[in-house]
């Protein structure tokens, strides 16, 4: 971030910038856009919902609204990882096709933090083996020599959604 | 100053709407050949309003085909035009086209410009006025021709107390001519001492001077005045007949007519956003937050104490109790808001009743009770698509055509029975018939064709006429456009279960059938009994509990090595391990240690294996699809008082959940086996 405040002004006016949420997920970043975001919170108990897979971990109680906690790790099947002092629960809006917008929680290890990032410098990611499905990834984008992976979640957490509704139908 | 019409449309549709279903109601009082002057000036006032109120807003369209069904309607007032069952159809006809005109402006959709050409051209066939379009333009430059116009304005006393303002619509003439000549006749104006300064004791004549105003615009004026006033217009030129106000420009009219099948209704539900309160109950609502706000002040005096006394936590006690008394009725109260009468749901089904019986060629008398019942807004929005489906089908298929009626000795005319009342804190809808009843056999066959029984099964009748809301069921031989597709009766009863309710078939060969739906009073509380199982707490509903006993050892029996059940008194009551079910760690697996809950739904007990009983509290529902999905077994969820979240089971659920669990296992154990 060494451009002064007009060079950023400057670029503004013709770049679209994009403010991204960054979380760490088994030793990869990822990010996600930052409007989506409600809140993040500590891990907390979670009560379980009966017969739905075990990465939906349970729901929670936020000001009145029935929430869905979703671990990550074991949505991707990543190695399950003991809940710590960094572990946080991300509250995020989803928006899907046809329905009203949605609260849904995110497990992950651990947040990071926030990129302005030019829009164009998300690029298309390659179908190489990130830890999750390239399907649920919007595009790779650097950031001071890092790698972070922008994650599509209205597709995701739709496609977990409905995980479950096939499972329950089989 | 212009004044924004848009935060009144809301109001004007639903009002409109309700004058629809007046005329409606009427119209087919009408049609069973109760000619009453009242009944028809009551249409007619809807009809008027609705004219009125469309013009206001600039629904042109709406007012033109308005002011039709109110000039034919204004002849049956006055006596011009005798009540026939023809003009009830076209009546009746014109008030559907009405309510999709509105229903497509609402939405922002297109009218249905075909069937408004078509009802108008009928309404116009009957009025006798079918003039050809060439003949009404000549006599629009005719009528252009005049000079001007003398109009006889004589308001009715109490015009004024409309709000409406006799000098601005004189005005407002004035502003149409070039010149006028007012004359006002005071002849009924009384001595000072008597007059009343809200009355209008005044009539005028108004010579209006001026080439190019039409009869029409005069009438614009006074058009919120025509029924509060003695209005006549002549042509100030020659001695011109009376001319009516039906004479307009109508381009449509020299469309063609085109048949075309129509929606009769808009498939849309009108689930409005607006609700109508009784203004007692807005009372009873503040009145409550007064005793509230008094409790409060009450208990915040103990804030301020210094040090507590025996008496002072006394009294403190006593304010809580009184606090939590408040909030329960506060609590009852905007429940109350909500509740609207069922007859919201009813009105409907005359009209319905009216087009199917025709349809079927059967003779149907509907009787309705209980309207006045008051039921949650949301389950009234849903249960009425439900209630169309079994009315629909007590017509099919219960009712028999009048030469059998005749034949196995019953009178002609079948009777339909729609009743609603309150029974233990549910809400129960009846539809009755005395048609022939549910054909056990025909059932039975039909569901060993679809596999949906085997073959040797032997069922209980109850069981039997149970089928039928098996998805996938239909025993109509004949696939009619109202019934017979075989999606009905499953959707309905699953429609049902979404709003916590229940749904059961009662019938006797010969005699009819009865359709019994249960609904709770409301979807947003329910009177909760928490139960413990290993460290989740979950949440049954108390009126479906019959009762919670200890295990007698002695009492349990093995059904068959793998279904147990309970001998409790007489009945043998299968028993759900819900932990097995849902899949939690016990505290104990053993049935001494733990408790069993008695529940019944829709018929069927069983007895829930729980760890422990918790309490009972009245629970706040909260959806679990608003933010996930709906999980079998589950009807909701609810935030316990210390924050954590709470899930509900829903008995029905829970009971086709374990059968389904039986079922598998019996499967695997008989794969195991071959």
């Amino acid at each position: 971030m060494s451009e002064s405040a007009e060079e950023l002004e400057a670029h503004e006016s013709e770049k679209e910038f994009k403010e991204l949420l960054t979380f760490f997920l088994a030793g990869e970043e990822y990010g996600v856009d930052i409007l989506r975001v409600q809140e993040i919170k500590g891990w907390d108990s979670v009560t379980n919902i009966p017969n739905t897979p075990e990465y939906i971990r349970g729901v929670i109680n936020i000001r009145g609204a029935i929430v869905p906690i979703i671990d990550m790790r074991l949505r991707f099947m990543l190695e399950m990882k003991e809940y710590d002092a960094t572990t946080v629960v991300i509250i995020l809006n989803v928006v899907s096709k046809g329905n009203a917008d949605r609260i849904m929680g995110v497990v992950v290890d651990a947040v990071s933090d926030v990129y302005n990032v030019p829009v164009n410098d998300v690029k298309a990611s390659p179908d190489f083996g990130t830890a999750v499905d390239t399907e649920f990834v919007t595009g790779l984008a650097t950031i001071d020599e890092k790698m972070i992976i922008v994650l599509d979640i209205d597709h995701m957490l739709n496609a977990a959604e409905l995980a479950v509704v096939d499972k329950m139908t089989e | 100053m212009s004044i924004d019409l848009e935060q009144f449309h809301e109001t004007f549709f639903e009002e409109s709407f309700e004058g629809l279903d007046i005329m409606e109601s009427g119209l087919l009082e009408l049609e069973q050949g109760e000619v009453d002057l009242e009944n028809i000036n009551t249409i007619f006032r809807s009809a008027h309003s609705i004219k009125g109120g469309s013009g206001t807003f600039g629904f042109s369209a709406v007012a033109e085909f308005t002011h039709d069904m109110e000039t034919l309607l204004d002849q049956m007032r006055n006596g011009e035009r005798q009540v026939s069952v023809s003009v009830v159809e076209i009546l009746l006809g014109s008030v559907d086209v009405l309510r999709n005109m509105l229903n497509a402006i609402r939405d922002g959709s297109e009218i249905d410009v075909d069937s408004v050409a078509e009802t108008t051209v009928a309404i116009k066939g009957i009025l006798g006025q079918e003039n050809t379009v060439a003949d009404s333009v000549t006599e629009q430059t005719s009528e252009a021709a005049a000079k001007g116009w003398i109009v006889h304005f004589a308001p009715f006393i109490d015009i004024m107390k409309t709000g409406n303002d006799t000098v601005r619509l004189i005005r407002e003439l004035k502003s149409l001519a070039e010149k006028t000549e007012v004359t006002v006749n005071s002849d009924s104006l009384p001595l000072l001492s008597e007059l009343e300064p809200e009355n209008c004791y005044q009539s005028w004549v108004i010579n209006l001077i001026g080439a190019d105003i039409s009869e029409e615009d005069i009438r614009e004026v006074f058009a919120w005045v025509d029924d509060e006033c003695d209005l006549k217009i002549e042509a100030l030129a020659e001695e011109a007949d009376y001319i009516g106000p039906e004479r307009r420009d109508d381009d449509r009219r020299q469309k063609p007519p085109e048949r075309r099948n129509t929606e009769r209704r808009s498939t849309k539900s009108a689930e409005s956003s607006s609700i109508r309160v009784n203004i007692s109950k807005v009372d009873e609502l503040i009145n409550m937050v007064g005793e509230l706000v008094i409790t409060q002040s009450m208990l915040s005096r103990f804030g301020d104490q210094e040090e507590f006394t025996q008496a002072t936590i006394e009294r403190l006690k006593d304010g809580l109790s009184q606090l939590e008394g408040h909030t329960r009725e506060l609590q009852e109260s905007v429940m109350r808001v909500r509740m609207m009468p069922i007859s919201f749901a009813f009105q409907r089904f005359p009209r319905l009743v009216h087009d199917l019986s025709s349809t079927f060629n059967k003779k149907i008398e509907l009787i309705v009770t209980g309207e006045g019942t008051e039921l949650d807004k949301t389950v009234l929005e849903k249960i009425g698509d439900p209630l169309v489906h079994l009315v629909r089908n007590s017509l099919d298929h219960g009712i028999e055509s009048p030469a059998d009626r005749v034949k196995a000795g019953k009178s002609e005319t079948g009777v339909i029975e729609l009743s609603a009342f309150h029974q233990g804190g549910n809400i129960v809808i009846q539809i009755k018939d005395d048609g022939a009843g549910l054909n056990k056999n025909k059932i039975l066959s039909k569901a060993k064709e679809k596999g949906l029984v085997s073959q040797d099964e032997r069922m209980p009748d109850d069981q039997v006429y149970d089928l039928i809301f098996r998805p996938g069921f239909s025993t109509a031989d004949v696939v009619s456009d109202v019934s017979g597709r075989g999606v009905g009766m499953d959707v309905v009863r699953r429609n049902i279960r979404e709003l916590g309710g229940a749904v059961e078939v009662k019938s006797t060969p010969g005699e009819g059938s009865v359709f019994t739906i249960r609904l709770p009073l409301t979807l947003a509380i329910l009177d909760g009994q928490l139960v413990g199982i290993g460290d989740e707490t979950y949440i049954l509903p108390v009126i479906s509990i019959i009762e919670s006993l200890q295990v007698k050892t002695e009492n349990i029996n093995a059904v068959a090595g793998n279904a147990e059940v309970y001998r409790l008194r007489d009945e043998y009551i299968p028993i759900v391990r819900l932990y097995k079910i849902f899949g939690i760690k016990p505290v104990s697996t053993d049935l001494k240690n733990g408790l069993l809950v008695v529940v019944e739904a829709e018929g069927k007990k069983i007895a829930i294996y729980v760890d422990d009983l918790l309490g009972q509290q009245q629970v706040v529902i909260k959806s679990l699809e608003t933010n996930f999905k709906k999980i079998e077994g589950l009807s909701g969820a609810t935030i316990l008082g210390d924050g954590t979240v709470a899930l509900i089971i829903d008995i029905a659920g829970l009971i086709d959940l374990y059968q389904k669990d039986m079922a598998s296992s019996v499967v695997s154990i008989k794969g195991a086996a071959a």
